[in-house]
């Protein structure tokens, strides 16, 4: 048997750093590692002994992309221990933050991490050179979404707006206007990178792994709803535990979590798989214009699904946006009391469950935090698995790229959970 | 003339400082044009191990590993420009200092053993020399671009060390500490967010670490005539920047001698014209 050995030192346009060992005898794998390397952050041991008011300024600095996230599952659990109850125009205030965070999150994904592996340049300021239009709209969306999160918690990275309870500040109708007639004129931009996502030619792979993602009665899900899979889970937030697990493995800081005892996914592609009936009616439109069938199975499809979701999210801002009636106050209050509860809302990259216990000052006792990114691990693993084996017969810098790409399909958010992704392979 | 040789790099972090490159938008490119960006794990698959002119260093030092890559980073660069809350000062993580390592590897992981991680998380300064600093949990964009700026023109990148107080009063905003009677940190604050949190009408709790002449003293003596504890001063100082030293310090003072300090009284008396 010959023996080949590659080292490729990082793998490059994902959040944070990591490593992937494969090795490869004959055309056997006999080992396969994602190794994510968490400096470790502690954040849930950070927690402990702050007060409710501080839980989502820690918890937005857990991730520098989806701190919208962090802070919406904090104060959904929080406010399920004091029982409180937010009123309709904060609820909707909610989803507007969220739907910033999608727009942000997901436009950087697909311009600057993803988009260049397909056009075969090694990042978005080369690819700008040639595709100037495509790469400016992306820009240009992304940057509708920092603002978005901007109008409601001040600036885009490590928000400060958001409390148990509500916003400390309800935006002016002046500042609202303004946002409403950008969120518009950008609607044709959004269908042209829906469209231009769908043009886009990626591998046909086929990845069976249960999907996981939140289900609302009449929404497509990002604050609230029931835990759903399509091997028929249907849990609320509180049973978590009951059916996942997280562990360690010995080559990753990250905890890996399984679902009765099998690898999941969650994110854009699960997520848009089990709520092709929560679009709204022009996305929905706009998605069977795209020629590409759904459900979809393929993590390559993760692309057009993140460019479906900016699409939902535009929708959803702009109906928020136009019945926007400043209210008098951004937040109700609130009242401390002890008690353990847990939430989970839609990130971008997926689920993320949060459970806190608080007493009765309202200083957090004990919190518990399952990113998306550890959820995804193992059925990261499987995939790569898969990948290597499909590929086999490509040379090793060939080999090298599809698995990278294949990682980016999952857009992982290592800084959540990670640090270092050096990527080596070895063949013997 | 060539164009300078940038780096961005990350140790301990969110990723919150090199997105604020990121999120440049359109700005992204007209860097581009003016610099050869080439090492920034996070935007480009082009590896460039240097030497670099200027390398932007987001994160904190908190692994063995960290210690020799920054050494070798200061080694391979010209011009080191320490970015963030965590290069500056620790960060957040900075934490897990004031507390014993091994309790917090032993409660989060099962399997503590194959956890590397240095007993403090620790600013660039400490383990070399850097050449300007920039500050703020995420920096400010315009902070950030108004340093390339300097670089580019060769002149030594300075940022205010004023407070955030100054900034908030010129926008005329309402005093959240006294008006609201809120424990606002603008006052010991630096300047640089743009006095973000006064603005979201609520109180400033230090991400951008201590301005130029902080009286941490005065400060806590304000939170206790609001009526907080001596505790509750020494967590509000525990916080983003809990190991920069003048905060350490003042930290420590409250957690010492928080009971012997009397409380400053905030609210004016209605009527009194002072």
């Amino acid at each position: 048997m010959t023996t080949r050995r590659i080292e490729v030192p990082v793998l490059t346009r994902v959040e944070g750093e990591g490593a992937l060992h494969v090795r490869i005898e004959g055309r056997a794998i006999t080992d396969l590692r994602l190794r994510i390397f968490e400096p470790p952050r502690f954040f849930e041991k950070f927690l402990e002994g702050r007060t409710w008011k501080e839980v989502p300024d820690v918890t937005a600095r857990i991730c520098g992309i989806c701190p919208v996230a962090y802070q919406m599952s904090a104060v959904h659990a929080i406010e399920k221990i004091f029982g409180a109850a937010i009123t309709p125009e904060i609820r909707d205030l909610r989803r507007l933050y969220y739907c910033g965070e999608w727009i942000e999150s997901h436009a950087l994904h697909i311009h600057l991490l993803a988009a260049p592996d397909f056009f075969g340049y090694p990042d978005a300021i080369a690819m700008a050179r040639e595709y100037p239009t495509e790469v400016k709209r992306g820009m240009h969306l992304q940057a509708i979404g920092n603002d978005l999160v901007k109008l409601l918690g001040g600036r885009p990275v490590n928000p400060v707006g958001a409390r148990p309870g509500g916003f400390y500040r309800a935006p002016e109708k002046g500042e609202v206007d303004a946002m409403l007639k950008r969120c518009r004129d950008a609607l044709p931009a959004v269908a042209g990178m829906v469209r231009w996502t769908a043009g886009v030619k990626v591998p046909e792979v086929i990845r069976e792994v249960p999907w996981v993602a939140m289900r609302h009665p009449d929404e497509y899900p990002m604050n609230e709803g029931r835990i759903v899979s399509d091997t028929g889970l249907d849990i609320d937030a509180e049973d978590f535990e009951k059916h996942f697990t997280e562990f360690q493995a010995p080559h990753s800081t990250a905890l890996h979590a399984h679902l009765d005892g099998q690898p999941y996914w969650v994110g854009p592609v699960p997520r848009l798989n089990l709520n092709l009936d929560r679009l709204p009616p022009e996305t929905e439109k706009l998605l069977r214009e795209t020629g590409v069938a759904w459900p979809s199975p393929n993590p390559y499809h993760g692309m057009l699904a993140r460019a479906i979701e900016v699409h939902v999210a535009f929708i959803e801002a702009i109906r928020i946006l136009e019945r926007y009636r400043r209210p008098a106050k951004g937040y109700v209050e609130v009242t401390p009391r002890a008690g353990t509860a847990a939430a989970v809302t839609e990130a971008p990259r997926g689920i993320l469950w949060h459970r806190y216990t608080l007493d009765e000052r309202g200083d957090v006792v004990h919190a518990h935090i399952v990113p998306p990114t550890s959820q995804n691990q193992a059925a990261m693993e499987a995939d790569l698995y898969q990948s290597v084996q499909e590929a086999l017969d490509l040379d090793d810098a060939a080999l090298t790229t599809r698995l990278e790409a294949a990682i980016r399909n999952y857009d992982p958010c290592i800084s959540c959970a990670t640090h270092f992704l050096k990527l080596t392979v070895e063949r013997t | 003339m060539s164009k300078p040789r940038v780096a961005v790099h990350k140790f301990s972090s969110c990723d919150g400082c090199q997105l604020q490159f990121l999120t440049l938008e359109e700005e992204l490119l007209t860097l581009a044009d003016r610099v050869d960006i080439v090492y920034f794990l996070e935007a480009t698959s082009m590896i460039d191990e240097g030497p670099y002119d200027v390398s932007f260093v987001e994160g904190s030092v908190s692994t063995p590993h960290d210690v020799e890559r920054i050494k070798r980073i200061r080694e391979q660069s010209r011009f080191l420009v320490a970015i963030g809350a965590c290069a500056t000062s620790g960060g957040l993580q900075a934490l897990r200092n004031w507390g014993k390592l091994d309790a917090f590897v032993n409660a989060v992981y099962a399997s503590p053993e194959h956890i590397e991680s240095l007993e403090h998380s620790m600013p660039l300064t400490d383990h070399v020399r850097v050449d300007a600093e920039l500050y703020g949990c995420p920096p400010d964009q315009g902070q950030l671009k108004s340093v390339v700026t300097d670089l580019l023109n060769g002149v030594q990148p300075r940022v205010p060390s004023e407070s955030v107080c100054m900034k908030c009063k010129r926008d005329g905003n309402v005093c959240v500490l006294v008006a609201k009677g809120e424990p606002c940190m603008g006052p010991v604050t630096r300047t640089g967010c743009g006095a973000l949190c006064p603005h979201q009408e609520r109180d400033c709790y230090g991400c951008f670490g201590p301005q130029g002449g902080p009286n941490f003293t005065a400060m806590g003596q304000c939170f206790l005539g609001l009526g907080l504890a001596p505790e509750d001063v020494t967590r509000r100082l525990r916080f983003i920047y809990s190991w920069e030293p003048a905060i350490r310090e003042a930290s420590k003072n409250w957690e010492a001698q928080g009971q012997t300090h009397t409380p400053l009284p905030l609210q004016r008396t209605p009527g009194d014209p002072s």
